[in-house]
């Protein structure tokens, strides 16, 4: 299995993912005094999002790592979402239009 | 061959003892070093998936909640300092990026570069909760700790509050006006677990800066600071999450 030769990611990577981060985080500081009114919320966590899946892809290396680590977090992730979607789905309908 | 998982595979002869054979460090359990490394890093994000769903409820207790007092989360949100947030989040980042240059040290033998690297990391991880402690100390000051002594005049006078009147925010009613204790009931329980992550995380990395001096990490075995840097980069995304939905969300 060619998967288990361990590549060593090297400084260039982390250097442009750093500063990768500080562009989005700067995006996201920036987005957030504009007034999008239902979007506000989306774009900041759409920013967050693709700044954590760099992190995770690139200084947590799941890019490199081995197909049963990806298939763990991509079941961890997918299960809670799940579990948020299911809570929300109940909570929401619950007393529908009376919050 | 169908049967082939029968065949155990071939066992060197021990010469001068087993370990003349492989690294000291390969357990014997194992087949190779990558299959070591690989159930290693495994077992890892086995953990790391369980602070997910660990964080995962606090997270969705904040959405409920935000979702249900709506006016009270976006006044409590106002009165958090974007500065400090975003400060914080850099120097995150930052350390992040320093505890990844620590692996690579790692992995490529470079002794002073890591404890360089792992150095710099407690450091930024320090200036982090130094800079969290300045925000709670805000909090306790204006009364916004949730308990006997919450204060609600900052939200049901905003005038008389710099950050609320800043913010141009409404007074809000009296009920309402009381679920702002909600939000930094659960702002102080999520950045709060947050910072208990990384006063452990840091405390760690005080004793991996040691052992690194003593060369431990650069012969070959980096297994240890591999799944801290796992450990780091994952309080790192939560804070990334955190600051979106407790400081930006609700600015505009």
């Amino acid at each position: 299995m060619s998967e288990h030769t361990h590549t060593i990611v090297g400084p260039r990577v982390y250097v442009v993912i750093l500063f990768a981060l500080l562009a989005g985080t700067a995006l996201t500081v920036w987005a957030s005094f504009v007034d999008l009114g239902f979007w506000n919320p989306i774009i900041a966590l759409a920013i967050a999002s693709t700044k954590a899946v760099l992190v995770l892809l690139y200084f947590m290396q799941v890019r490199y790592s081995t197909n049963l680590t990806k298939l763990a977090i991509i079941s961890g992730i997918f299960l809670f979402l799940t579990l948020v979607s299911m809570t929300l789905t109940d909570y929401m309908s619950r007393a529908w239009g009376s919050w | 061959m169908p049967n082939s998982q029968a065949i155990a595979p071939p066992i060197a002869e021990p010469t001068e003892g087993a370990h003349g054979v492989h690294p000291p460090y390969l357990r014997h359990h194992f087949n190779s070093v990558e299959q070591q490394a690989d159930a290693a890093n495994f077992a890892m994000w086995l953990f790391l998936v369980t602070e997910v769903m660990f964080f995962g409820g606090l997270f969705t207790s904040y959405l409920i909640y935000r979702n249900w007092y709506f006016p009270a989360f976006v006044a409590g949100s106002h009165q958090l300092n974007v500065v400090w947030g975003t400060l914080n989040t850099l120097v995150l980042i930052l350390s992040s990026f320093t505890m990844a240059m620590g692996v690579w040290c790692a992995e490529t033998r470079r002794k002073n570069g890591l404890v360089l690297c792992l150095s710099l990391t407690f450091l930024l991880g320090l200036g982090f909760l130094g800079i969290k402690s300045i925000e709670y100390a805000e909090k306790i000051e204006k009364h916004h700790v949730p308990g006997l002594h919450y204060s609600l005049s900052s939200f049901l006078d905003p005038d008389s509050d710099a950050a609320a009147s800043a913010a141009g925010d409404k007074p809000l009613a009296l009920d309402m006006a009381r679920h702002t204790e909600i939000y930094f009931s659960l702002y102080f329980a999520m950045t709060g677990m947050h910072a208990l992550h990384m006063i452990v995380g840091i405390g760690v990395l005080g004793f991996m800066i040691l052992r690194a001096r003593a060369g431990a990490y650069t012969a070959g075995h980096v297994t240890f600071v591999e799944n801290f840097g796992l450990y780091w980069h994952f309080v790192d995304i939560v804070w990334i999450y955190l600051f979106a939905l407790l400081y930006l969300i609700s600015r505009h």
